[in-house]
């Protein structure tokens, strides 16, 4: 009795195999998330550091690239400063998110109605697995339907050769609709049942409540979903690269050749020497991409913030 | 205008809203269908393609992309399934935690371009590893560690906190107990989330155009030794897959058929990609009818 | 209505009597907010002690300490002695895994495995190294002989635990719990969760534990820790006010909160 009284005492105070287990259990799962942090570190770190060598030791300035309309890094400008003017790429980025974000928010928001308000039973039906698949088609088989389809169409209509800002809007409209839709949608069912209740039972038709009530209410829901939207919009690269048409001029209406961020770096990166002028000017594009990706996060913090707050 | 006519054209204008929708994917599906299920054959599934004439197949492109696929999942689904468990088993509110949640979420709203460019400069250039099918899959994992990651936590989550507490009561670890109690229970929802970003990496062609490359050289597929270089299991070897395949044909293609392509290809991108959805349904609610009542 | 919580009696066991397990001025802490505020408790061996008190009194609290399960609880610590054996188990010197093979815990919901039976039986024991068939299979039957389940499920072992009723998924977890052959067996509030019959069984199993093992049970229901125990404890407001043989409590509570408590005054 009092021997295996000692055993158990020992045991107890021996470090056990399960606690030992734990410790490599949960030092191989920190690890994990380690390696994910550091990549994510690393990502910031080599394109920073890529992107900043455009600005040392040449005479290229911020404002330069931000502000010039010249792009053509090879070369350089009557003053002797390299042509990376940055201008045309930015308004083109800017052009297709924002028109696509104001084609595709009305569509969406009507589509979230439908689904929570006016027909939840074909909307859980038709329209809940019709945006699910529109989110699961890749986006190079967006840009082959865009540039079979959508270019061709335009260049019917409005002539030209198709190609353009316009395009790339119909495309990422298609494209951005599910995102902004389905988050839209989370938005309105989050909307507590009662509000909508005592709305009607004050005499409020069904339109009154979802437009003054409803839509209030999940207003910063829905505008995440839009900045969702305009994140995925600016980062896309192939299927808009396939129809903008990759002119990097100034574009002068929708429907002539232009460029976007994306589009100039997926076509130009692999054509340059690692290293060169040329080729640290796409890695600046690079890392103007990644601080906008980080700015749409910090708005959507924010409106998150701000919505919480109410 | 009354309010009553307001609340009906209100109505009619969703109701046409939600109707465009439907016809916008049906179309897109209709098209895609229409024009390209004509074009694939067996011989198109399976005939190598061609640069400069007509009859290419997608066989090699097609294979590219599983074996792509396979490579990803298998260096992801680990490192995410570690990171899931710290998060939802071993991470106590703090402003550590929260800082990796951010880091987390920042990578999943990364651009996959931006994530193919990184790939392009650590694995191809600084590792020299190549345009490979490697830094496809390692520039993949990047890719899709976020999103899976928050998949599994959200799985483990699910599952009941007294099923720990049994483990641990036992004297076990919790490490075993989720390992082994708790992994189990949450797979179910593991899996649904696998198998829908394996669609996802499935038609990611921005991040693999400089990193598995661009090219798919000839395959001999009667050589299974992963270190001879045209072996189909070689890692080394650059590797075009069928959403990079579908890009390059139509921005640079010079083939002839190369819009009859692109439908073709496009049509099977699209089928795999529906099936991985069906198939994540599928699974889920048949593994959790099996769980539970087995 | 406000009691003294100065008012407190706490019956010294015996000399004689063997003590498995006590408590020295435990305090539990969630943060900074101290949710038992100093308790000293002797459980005698062999003996079932029953914790009863209104909600939110702490008495769960107190049983979750006993066996360090209040460790998984974000921000949750605990000072105070626990005694075992002559160890102080609430400090880091102790194994916590080994001494929950000792300590076994059985909790408010049934949680069985989503496993079969036999596997919820055998599951840490293979973990431990167990691996003889034979044996597995020998404790498998005590087990479930002992937590009275045996002759209900001895023809489907190797189905789902989970296809059992309430009553029989926590009489499983008894039988999980004593399959580790523990010293101590901790029941938080085992039976709310149940139907009368189910309550009966669970009763009788405890009863016929009390043999070999001692038992500590969390109760809401005062007939319960009439019926089953032979110490009570009276916890209110994170103190225990009293302890004593479970007959004066019920007959002759010394103190005044007790009194009412057990008349239902409040609860």
């Amino acid at each position: 009795m009092q021997n295996q009284n000692d055993d158990i005492r020992a045991a107890l105070l021996r470090k056990s195999r399960s606690s030992k287990l734990e410790r490599r259990g949960k030092f191989i799962s920190w690890l994990c998330i380690a390696i994910i942090v550091v990549v994510v570190f690393a990502i910031f770190g080599f394109v920073a550091y890529r992107g900043l060598s455009t600005f040392f030791g040449t005479k290229v300035t911020l404002w330069n690239f931000l502000s010039k309309t010249a792009w053509a890094p090879g070369t350089t400008d009557a003053s002797g400063v390299p042509k990376v003017g940055a201008l045309p790429m930015i308004v083109g980025s800017f052009g297709v998110t924002l028109l696509s974000a104001l084609l595709a928010t009305p569509f969406a928001i009507g589509a979230a109605i439908f689904m929570t308000e006016i027909s939840p039973r074909w909307g859980g039906k038709i329209l809940q697995p019709v945006i699910d698949l529109l989110v699961g088609i890749p986006s190079v088989v967006y840009g082959f339907i865009g540039l079979s389809v959508v270019v061709p169409l335009i260049r019917h209509v409005f002539g030209g050769t198709g190609f353009g800002i316009l395009a790339g809007t119909f495309v990422l409209f298609v494209m951005i609709l599910p995102t902004v839709t389905s988050m839209t949608v989370s938005a309105l069912r989050a909307v507590p049942r009662n509000y909508r209740q005592a709305s009607l039972a004050l005499g409020a038709t069904r339109w009154q409540t979802i437009y003054k009530v409803v839509l209030r209410a999940a207003t910063p829901g829905i505008l995440t979903g839009i900045v969702f939207g305009m994140a995925r919009a600016f980062g896309e690269a192939l299927a808009v690269q396939m129809v903008i048409g990759n002119a990097a001029l100034l574009p002068q209406n929708l429907i002539s050749p232009a460029s976007t961020l994306t589009s100039v770096l997926t076509s130009g990166i692999g054509n340059t020497v690692m290293g060169s002028l040329e080729n640290n000017a796409l890695w600046s594009l690079a890392l103007l991409l990644l601080l906008m990706s980080l700015a749409f996060n910090l708005i959507t913090r924010w409106i998150g913030k701000r919505g919480a707050m109410k | 205008m009354t309010a009553k006519r307001a609340d009906k054209i209100a109505t009619i204008i969703l109701d046409v809203i939600a109707g465009v929708i439907v016809l916008i994917l049906a179309s897109l599906l209709g098209y895609i269908l229409v024009r390209g299920l004509p074009e694939v054959s067996w011989h198109f599934l399976t005939s190598p393609s061609k640069a400069f004439s007509s009859g290419g197949g997608i066989g090699i492109q097609l294979f590219n992309s599983f074996y792509l696929l396979l490579l990803s999942m298998l260096i992801s689904l680990p490192l995410a399934m570690g990171a899931g468990i710290y998060l939802a088993e071993y991470s106590k509110p703090s402003f550590a935690t929260d800082f990796v949640r951010t880091a987390i979420e920042i990578l999943s709203s990364l651009p996959s371009v931006v994530v193919g460019l990184f790939g392009f400069l650590v694995f191809v250039l600084q590792f020299q590893i190549g345009f490979s099918i490697l830094s496809g899959a390692l520039t993949l994992t990047v890719f899709n560690l976020p999103l899976l990651t928050r998949n599994i936590e959200d799985a483990l989550r699910q599952v009941d906190f007294a099923q720990r507490e049994a483990g641990l009561a036992l004297g076990l670890s919790r490490w075993e107990t989720v390992l082994r109690i708790v992994i189990p229970e949450a797979l179910p929802g593991i899996i649904s989330g696998v198998v829908l970003s394996a669609g996802r990496v499935f038609g990611e062609a921005a991040a693999l155009i400089y990193t598995a490359g661009q090219s798919a050289p000839a395959l001999n597929f009667a050589d299974w030794n992963p270190a001879s270089i045209s072996s189909p299991l070689s890692p080394m070897r650059p590797a075009e897959t069928l959403a990079v395949h579908i890009w390059k044909i139509n921005s640079e293609g010079i083939q002839p058929d190369a819009s009859a392509v692109s439908a073709g290809a496009s049509a099977v991108l699209i089928l795999a990609v529906l099936l991985f959805n069906f198939a994540a349904r599928f699974l889920g609610n048949k593994l959790h009818k099996k769980i539970t009542a087995g | 209505m406000a009691y003294s919580l100065d008012d407190r009696f706490i019956r010294e066991l015996p000399a004689d009597s063997e003590i498995a397990l006590s408590t020295d001025d435990l305090r539990v802490f969630y943060g900074d907010k101290e949710a038992i505020h100093g308790v000293s408790l002797p459980f005698e061996r062999y003996k079932i002690t029953s914790l009863i008190g209104p909600s939110g009194s702490g008495k769960s609290t107190y049983l979750r300490s006993l066996n360090r399960m209040n460790d998984t609880v974000p921000g949750a610590h605990v000072e105070g002695r626990i005694n075992y054996r002559g160890l102080n188990i609430n400090s880091s010197e102790v194994d916590v895994y080994e001494m929950r093979k000792h300590i076994g815990m059985v909790f408010q919901r049934p949680n069985p495995f989503a496993k079969s039976i036999y596997d919820n039986i055998t599951f840490a024991l293979k973990r431990f190294g167990m691996r003889d068939k034979e044996q597995l299979d020998a404790i498998v039957e005590m087990s479930l002989q002992g937590a009275a389940l045996w002759d209900e499920v001895k023809d489907k072992l190797h189905k789902s635990a989970l296809a059992l009723s309430g009553g029989q998924q926590q009489r499983l977890c008894i039988a999980r719990a004593i399959a580790m052959h523990p010293d101590v067996l901790l029941l938080d509030e085992p039976a709310s969760a149940l139907d009368p019959i189910s309550t009966a069984a669970v009763e009788d199993t405890l009863l016929r534990l009390k043999d070999s093992y001692t038992i500590i049970i969390v109760t809401h229901n005062m007939q319960q820790a009439a019926r089953i125990s032979d110490y009570t404890a009276f916890f209110y407001s994170g103190q225990c006010l009293e302890f004593d043989e479970t007959s004066k409590i019920f007959t002759r509570p010394k103190i005044q909160a007790t009194d009412d408590y057990v008349a239902g005054h409040f609860g």
